[in-house]
């Protein structure tokens, strides 16, 4: 299974598969209507300007203050017995986390949600040294069984209905196909729990890793992330370093924001933080515990004061499920790890905009997912500042982003100092008005891509200038007084 | 790994921008919760129920006839427990022949892991306290009260003391002063039964850990 199922630059070809798609197209929109309204429904009775305002001033505190926060929480971590790891890039995570398994004879892996190890294909890394890796979340599971990749950050399988979910169980796992839904969890709790027992090593993503206390939080629903960070011998978290927050006390706000955004719950079933491994007279637990702390592409971002609004992302999902073209399209025709709005502003970074360059302009910049944001990213902007980025489009701020420039094209350059020097000379912008209405009748009805959606506007046939010549020179015949 | 560490230290302290602007962190939102006792009960009821969760409110002093009760309705056939903790002593000292057997977390998970995956009905357990405004219950398991307790057994019990249930997650972290204290090797917040919609978004309970959690509330 390829991470990237369809190669990244061909954003308009799952686009349109997607389009042309209705049960895709059905699935999504069923999903994020349900999602939309239960969000609404649990935001009712707070007050959500002021709540968005401290998850967004949370955020900015802990980025403000990024370093120190990572080395107050390594130091916290391994004075409670956790071992801490740093990755440049998602290779050397991968390797860090082979090596701890090796190192421990590890043959089998279970997992819980982590969008992290998907960004950095662990999966398939451990498999090819030998390592079996098993998601554990029964989205991630009918993912992995259905050798796809999640198509929403928050719920990976949503673009599956039951008949499928049911007709994949039954071809890889044997169960009996079968509409209950409930039969069908169990089903998978059985075949899961016996991994449980058996895997050596438990791998997880982390939410908040609060530095004040040293502490891992996890939030879930279904058990099987405590279970990974419980039951195996070894657990080890898997981050981005950009996941940190100051104070244990920033957890409130934050968790209420994140579980009420993504799916409309107060809370989810579990709020799990960690802090040491297994103390001598605990009974369970795993003896050892490694945070894996990965950068790949974040500490770039972090040197531009707009683009770092990126890094305050908790994650939600939200700006995906309130978004109309993930809506109509889902998460797979984006061809990234992260979909929809926030893919659009993460991936650029972390794949560089050659890989990437249809994601920042396909959007209306509507701002849907700028107004529900729990953190108040402004994504529009973000993707404003990406476009100028791909054509390398803003004279007074130098690109920074890998790959800048790669849309730029020497014949939208053209048109564009053209119309430049058109609209700054008074007579060459009547000549060009004249001209226009002149040839109006040559004009192609079809210009590639833009007309596709859209007809093409007609020059008048008279231009404003003539028309307001013709009008003051009637006037004056009028007022003029009649011998 | 040091020289990855030292790369992304350096990277960032050389690249943050000068003007770091950053908005004071304004908690009021998620202090304004004057409840009384009654409202903070209700409201930890409301929501804890609403996701599956069951509650009964019962005299301090009258709980084990209760369990015994629920115990019986739910055909659990063994019950895990604590082994110092008071109110386990308490139930052990009343218990009988012909009730569900008593276990307890003697050895290390290793030891019995078959047999507590497999063949444990049910689980009771204490609480540090309760959450009024998402409906959880705070845990701090420790060697008596192991973490896979709350977890494994497909029914989990609990004792709550319902004046010790708290407005706020952000009221208990101070009240209880986990900071000054330190946290343990882990802390849970538990607010239902186990639960998915990963299917169709189709609410299922039970999917890994238990399939009901029973609130017994003190008073
Ligand atoms: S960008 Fe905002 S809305 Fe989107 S996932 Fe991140 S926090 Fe949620």
């Amino acid at each position: 299974m390829s991470l990237q199922t369809i190669p990244l630059h061909s954003f308009d070809a799952g686009a349109q598969a997607a389009l042309n798609n209705p049960q895709v197209r059905r699935n999504f929109r069923q999903a994020m209507d349900g999602l939309m309204s239960k969000r609404a429904a649990a935001f009712a009775d707070w007050e959500l300007e002021p709540l968005r305002e401290l998850g967004a001033a949370i955020r900015l505190r802990a980025l403000a203050r990024l370093p120190e926060l990572l080395e107050q929480l390594e130091a916290n971590l391994q004075k409670q017995g956790v071992q801490v790891h740093w990755a440049q890039t998602g290779e050397e995570a991968c390797q860090i986390i082979r090596d701890i398994c090796q190192a421990r004879g590890a043959k089998s892996v279970i997992k819980g949600k982590s969008m992290v190890s998907e960004e950095m294909e662990l999966n398939h890394f451990l498999e090819a040294a030998g390592i079996e890796a098993l998601e554990s979340d029964l989205g991630e599971y009918i993912v992995q069984l259905a050798e796809e990749t999640p198509s929403h950050i928050i719920m990976p399988a949503i673009h599956k209905n039951t008949d499928e979910i049911s007709q994949l169980l039954h071809e890889k796992t044997g169960t009996e196909p079968s509409h209950d839904v409930d039969y069908l969890t169990a089903s998978a709790r059985q075949q899961l729990r016996e991994k449980f027992m058996t895997a050596d090593v438990g791998i997880s993503g982390v939410n908040f890793a609060v530095a004040e206390t040293g502490t891992l939080c996890l939030v879930e629903n279904e058990g099987n992330g405590r279970l990974t960070t419980s039951v195996p011998a070894c657990h080890i978290a898997v981050t981005g370093i950009e996941k940190v927050i100051e104070k244990l006390e920033d957890v409130t706000p934050l968790l209420a924001l994140l579980t009420r955004s993504a799916t409309g719950q107060h809370i989810t079933t579990y709020f799990n933080m960690v802090s040491a491994p297994r103390q001598a007279d605990e009974k369970d637990g795993p003896e050892a515990v490694h945070l894996v702390l990965v950068d790949s592409g974040r500490s770039a971002i972090y040197q531009d004061e707009a683009l770092l609004d990126t890094l305050r992302c908790i994650r939600c999902g939200a700006c995906m499920n309130h978004c109309p073209v993930y809506t109509r399209i889902g998460g797979h025709a984006y061809g990234t790890t992260y979909p929809g709005p926030i893919g659009k502003i993460l991936m650029p970074h972390l794949l560089g905009l050659e890989a990437t360059q249809d994601l920042p302009s396909a959007s209306t910049l509507c701002g849907a997912c700028a107004e529900v944001c729990p953190v108040k990213i402004p994504i529009p902007r973000l993707l404003q500042r990406l476009r100028k980025e791909a054509v390398d489009g803003d004279s007074l701020r130098p690109s920074r982003v890998r790959g800048h420039g790669v849309k730029r094209h020497w014949r939208e350059r053209l048109i564009w100092s053209v119309w430049r020097q058109i609209h700054a000379r008074p007579r060459a912008y009547r000549w060009a008005g004249n001209l226009l209405t002149r040839l109006r009748g040559l004009m192609p009805k079809q210009l590639g891509g833009w007309t596709r959606v859209r007809t093409l506007p007609k020059p008048a046939a008279r231009t404003l200038h003539q028309l307001m010549q013709t009008r003051d020179a009637q006037t004056k015949t009028a007022q003029e007084p009649r011998a | 790994m040091n020289q990855a560490r030292a790369a992304i230290l350096q990277r960032l302290r050389q690249g943050r921008p000068a003007d770091f602007a950053v908005p004071e962190s304004d908690f009021t939102v998620v202090r304004q919760r004057n409840w009384s006792l009654e409202e903070r009960i209700e409201r930890f009821q409301q929501k804890i129920e609403s996701v599956q969760g069951q509650v009964h409110r019962v005299a301090e002093d009258h709980w084990i006839p209760v369990l015994i009760r629920l115990l019986a309705e739910h055909q659990i056939n063994n019950l895990l427990l604590s082994e110092n903790k008071a109110p386990a002593q308490a139930l052990r000292e009343q218990w009988h022949e012909d009730l569900p057997s008593l276990l307890s977390y003697q050895q290390p998970l290793e030891a019995w892991k078959e047999t507590l995956f497999n063949q444990v009905d049910a689980a009771l357990t204490s609480c540090r306290g309760g959450i009024a405004e998402t409906g959880s219950l705070i845990l701090w398991p420790d060697a008596d009260e192991p973490r896979l307790m709350s977890l494994v057994p497909p029914v989990h019990f609990v004792l709550l003391q319902a004046k010790q249930i708290y407005a706020t997650f952000d009221e208990v972290l101070r009240e209880q002063a986990w900071v000054e204290q330190g946290l343990p090797t882990n802390a849970l917040l538990i607010s239902g039964p186990s639960k998915t919609a990963d299917i169709e978004q189709t609410l299922a309970y039970g999917v890994h850990g238990p399939k009901a959690l029973i609130v017994l509330l003190l008073e």
